[in-house]
């Protein structure tokens, strides 16, 4: 039978973070040196081979594959839409709602990096997505948290204040995406494993 | 099969603004359906039958189908997993998804958390506990696991990936069916909010595709 790990001394992380934090796995990563060409290429890019979060997921190679593909367009894709940081901000704002203390502390972090606003980010992980900071800023996290909540209360009354803030519908299409993807995101750090302090 | 799930679940028509918008982000499109089609429409899959896959997508479609919606009449998206589920089961099991999704209807997320200085934040929900019945218990455990993950996936802990392989799934299995789930959390909430965009017609622009400015067009030419 699959063996599950637990990590009994593990230095668990107290609260939100920007600080990088690392991840174990419950469930068995496939060894790095038993990865197949068809697991390989679900990596996408092959410094992830290092990863255990990504050897994991490369036991479904073709859903990892496309799954990092759908990922790498949303966040980096820079034909029109909201810019980058704002993506992050949406991301982090899903992550603090659902919980998800290892991608926040990744997209908090991505979005400081990004915008060079890291109080306002901390704020975010600190007070969550009720903390308000600007009209825009809070436009994009409160639609983040609506679209995250099960069944999604995200409403028309969202988009017509995304839209007042200045956000086209590229743009809210970005945020949309953003917050969805790390609903799909937290689902699996959260499920399959656990975030460490290194 | 529709050939792009999301725009067919929002019904986004060929040529409007939000089918151009989603162009513009190429790459997240195809593989937003390359990532549908590996998890529920595989080549090989495994240990993880299609039935049991379009068995958990119908009951994660149920759960996030809005609360005011009339019991027992699902959105677009649950009556199409629903649908997929019918084509390759029999009736006794959909009926026994859809009564499992009914009963395990909340509002997430909720949970507690690992954190120390967190756990001030926690949240109860309730945690499902399914008739295995018709189901059988490897898919009931699965559709365990599909609840936690849906509604309060902060409360996951190794003991619920050993719930899993004690009712036999494997590690690959367990990729699987955590791949699919959070997938689904992910293309339901996009389809969400496209429809919601779409019912929000900004004052400032007229969609080329739609019937009032095609016939603007046609007035335009005469």
């Amino acid at each position: 039978m699959t063996q599950i790990a637990d990590y009994p001394t593990l230095r668990r992380p107290e609260a939100f973070t920007q600080d990088g934090l690392g991840w174990v796995p419950w469930a068995p990563p496939v060894p790095e040196d038993a990865l197949t060409d068809a697991q390989r290429e679900g990596l996408v890019e092959p410094g992830r081979a290092t990863s255990p979060y990504f050897r994991l997921l490369a036991r479904d190679p073709e859903a990892l594959r496309a799954r990092t593909l759908t990922d790498l367009d949303i966040f980096h894709n820079e034909n029109g839409g909201i810019p980058r940081w704002e993506r992050e901000l949406s991301a982090a704002a899903a992550s603090r709602v659902n919980g998800c203390v290892f991608c926040a502390s990744v997209h908090a972090r991505a979005a400081t990096r990004l915008s060079g606003r890291g109080d306002d980010v901390q704020r975010l992980l600190d007070e969550g997505t009720g903390a308000r900071v600007d009209e825009r800023w809070d436009a994009i996290t409160d639609a983040s948290a609506a679209l995250t909540a099960t069944p999604s209360a995200f409403d028309a009354r969202h988009v017509e204040r995304l839209r007042a803030a200045g956000i086209d519908d590229a743009g809210i299409v970005d945020q949309l995406s953003g917050a969805a993807f790390f609903n799909w995101a937290n689902r699996l750090m959260l499920s399959l494993g656990e975030p460490e302090v290194v | 099969m529709p050939h792009d799930v999301i725009d067919h679940l929002a019904e986004i028509p060929a040529g409007s603004r939000l089918d151009e918008i989603r162009r513009a982000r190429p790459d997240a499109r195809e593989h937003a359906q390359q990532s549908f089609l590996a998890l529920l429409e595989p080549a090989e899959p495994g240990e993880l039958a299609l039935e049991h896959r379009y068995a958990v997508a119908a009951y994660v479609a149920l759960l996030h189908d809005a609360a005011d919606g009339a019991p027992g009449t699902p959105g677009r998206a649950s009556a199409f997993y629903l649908e997929l589920l019918a084509d390759a089961a029999e009736a006794a099991l959909v009926d026994g998804v859809r009564d499992a999704a009914i009963a395990g209807r909340a509002s997430g997320p909720y949970g507690d958390y690992r954190e120390p200085r967190l756990r001030g934040e926690a949240v109860a929900g309730p945690v499902a506990a399914i008739e295995r019945g018709v189901l059988g218990e490897r898919l009931a455990v699965a559709l365990e696991h599909a609840h936690l993950l849906v509604l309060h996936p902060r409360d996951a802990r190794p003991e619920a990936l050993r719930a899993l392989t004690a009712a036999g799934w494997g590690a690959d299995a367990i990729v699987s069916l955590s791949q699919l789930v959070a997938f689904l959390a992910f293309q339901l909430r996009l389809v969400h909010g496209l429809r919601v965009l779409a019912a929000t017609p900004d004052p400032a622009i007229t969609d080329p595709a739609t019937p009032a400015s095609a016939a603007a067009l046609e007035e335009a030419r005469a």
